[in-house]
């Protein structure tokens, strides 16, 4: 039997079983280590710092240790994929079928998401019994949601294929993702920063993400949700253009 | 009228200071058995890279049935199937398991029947649930064959298929893929064993820095190319010399036969001469003595 998505989905099927059959590593230990992060943060800061006026510090921490771990783990499952079949050789495999620079794109980025979501909601599941979490605003929750895992597995496609060994990924994921995610408010509201380090925030997408994130959960937050919302729908187009330029040109998949 | 299995028409690539295609002009009938033969860095490879879209050539026109490979690229893909040189896999997923997802990529759903069929055929049907890290080499080898024929490609590309896979599985691989010549699918094959593309194919390109320097069926290269040759040891074999032949150590000398026919009369001349024949060995004409040739005369 034929049909015209069928390519699509079996990429798309590929790539989610390609990170389920290895879940421990790839869900499960993430949501270890964000649990990690709760327990010694919430431990030392929950009763000296409130957030947002009355908002305890542990709750605080949730949404943004659940954000920072959807980003990281979206960007890691595109990333490790391509670059992972790029060295091995079976990314011929993907090349060879039918399959239009637009579907490739898709299934990548979806996959990356569903991880990411994965990840995401197991981090909140734990992170339940620690705290007492409100859902102020679910739709910003799910929005910024979706459009994180979106960038970040953009982004992992753009590593991915540029990256020629694992050294030059590692160095992308540590002195790019990993201080912008770092830098964006995930352990802290932007406010207790100095006016410098406030303004440095702003012309970092992943603050606006974790932010609009956040509010969906306090109905606060430190920018509007609509401003954060455009800065990440721009940052989505921009990178989504990118990528499928460089599919389209076959960029170091199609020499 | 129907189109050529595979239309290339003058294909250039350069890497770098590398001209890796300098303008190739390739047609393969439907139906063929074709060898596509070289030294190491000849263009092979880069060919059946940008016929299958793996490359991008600077310049040129490539069909597969028809179809051109850069704007209609869906229906050439799906008309070739393409046996990669390299032992590439992927670790995280079984045989069967790599079949069904392969079949999927080009818009096929529940094949299972012909995969087991292929399964069987390559004698790969009791690892059909074992992941691809447990297989040898040969194994592999023969997945990446069943891999490139889950679509049942009209046309089959096969980028050196035999390298590490033993006598045995070897005339197993090669029994299926007459089969599948047989049964009408255009077979294109590269390799480095040049008794088997003597064997197999009706005919031949053999390129070199990137040009196709000789294209002909299997029996004309060989009988243009390559002579059979007379090796006589002989007592004096500076005699040999004089009546045409090459002396080589031992006391052997060798002579070029275009004919059976012409043996006698060089015999003849070899006894008026008074050379005395120790041994005496006839040599046929194999592909592997015109490759040379070729390679060398190109």
């Amino acid at each position: 039997m034929h049909d015209g998505l069928t390519g699509f989905r079996t990429l798309l099927y590929k790539e989610v079983l390609r990170f389920w059959k290895v879940s421990f590593q790839t869900v499960g230990a993430p949501v270890l280590n964000a649990l990690l992060y709760l327990l010694i943060f919430s431990h030392v800061l929950d009763r000296h710092v409130t957030v947002y006026g009355d908002v305890a510090y542990t709750a605080f921490l949730v949404p943004g240790l659940v954000m920072m771990s959807l980003l990281q783990n979206s960007f890691a499952n595109s990333s490790s994929s391509l670059i992972q079949s790029k060295i091995t050789g079976n990314i011929i495999f993907v090349l060879l079928p039918p399959l239009s620079y637009r579907e490739f794109y898709a299934a990548y980025v979806i996959a990356s998401m569903l991880r990411g979501l994965f990840v995401g909601c197991g981090v909140l599941l734990v992170s339940i019994p620690f705290v007492d979490l409100p859902m102020a605003a679910p739709a910003w929750i799910f929005a910024f949601g979706l459009m994180g895992g979106a960038i970040l597995g953009s982004l992992g496609v753009i590593a991915g294929i540029w990256a020629d060994k694992f050294d030059q990924l590692a160095g992308f994921q540590n002195f790019l993702i990993m201080p912008l995610t770092m830098l964006s408010g995930v352990f802290y509201s932007i406010h207790s920063l100095p006016e410098f380090w406030q303004k440095v925030s702003h012309i970092n997408p992943f603050f606006f993400m974790i932010d609009g994130f956040r509010y969906g959960f306090f109905g606060q937050s430190d920018v509007s949700p609509w401003l954060s919302l455009a800065v990440v729908g721009v940052c989505f187009v921009f990178l989504a253009v990118l990528t499928l330029a460089m599919l389209a040109r076959g960029y170091k998949l199609r020499a | 009228m129907t189109s050529p299995a595979i239309r290339i028409v003058s294909a250039t690539k350069r890497y770098g200071s590398l001209q890796a295609l300098a303008g190739v002009d390739l047609e393969v009938a439907q139906g063929e058995f074709f060898g596509l033969l070289g030294p190491n860095g000849a263009g092979k490879t880069t060919l059946i890279s940008a016929l299958s879209g793996l490359v991008r050539p600077d310049g040129g026109i490539f069909e597969v049935m028809g179809c051109n490979v850069v704007s209609d690229y869906r229906n050439a893909r799906r008309n070739l199937g393409v046996v990669p040189q390299e032992l590439v896999f992927d670790p995280f997923f079984s045989v069967r398991e790599l079949l069904r997802i392969q079949s999927g990529y080009f818009g096929i759903r529940d094949n299972d029947d012909w995969i087991d069929e292929i399964l069987a055929n390559l004698d790969l049907t009791a690892k059909a649930g074992a992941n691809m890290r447990t297989l040898s080499g040969g194994m592999k080898r023969r997945v990446l064959v069943a891999q490139a024929l889950v679509h049942r490609p009209p046309v089959i590309v096969l980028d050196e298929p035999t390298a590490g896979v033993d006598v045995e599985l070897r005339q197993g691989l090669w029994q299926f893929i007459r089969k599948l010549n047989r049964d009408g699918h255009t077979i294109v094959l590269t390799t480095h064993y040049l008794e088997e593309a003597e064997t197999l194919c009706g005919r031949i390109a053999m390129l070199k820095s990137g040009k196709v320097v000789a294209l002909d069926t299997t029996e004309n290269l060989l009988r243009r190319f390559a002579s059979h040759s007379l090796s006589v040891r002989l007592e004096q074999p500076e005699v040999a010399a004089a009546l045409g032949g090459a002396v080589t150590a031992g006391g052997w000398a060798d002579f070029p036969l275009d004919r059976y026919e012409d043996l006698e009369p060089l015999l003849a001349r070899l006894r008026e001469a008074g050379a005395k024949i120790l041994e005496l060995r006839l040599g046929e004409a194999d592909l592997e003595r015109v490759f040379v040739e070729v390679m060398n005369r190109a």
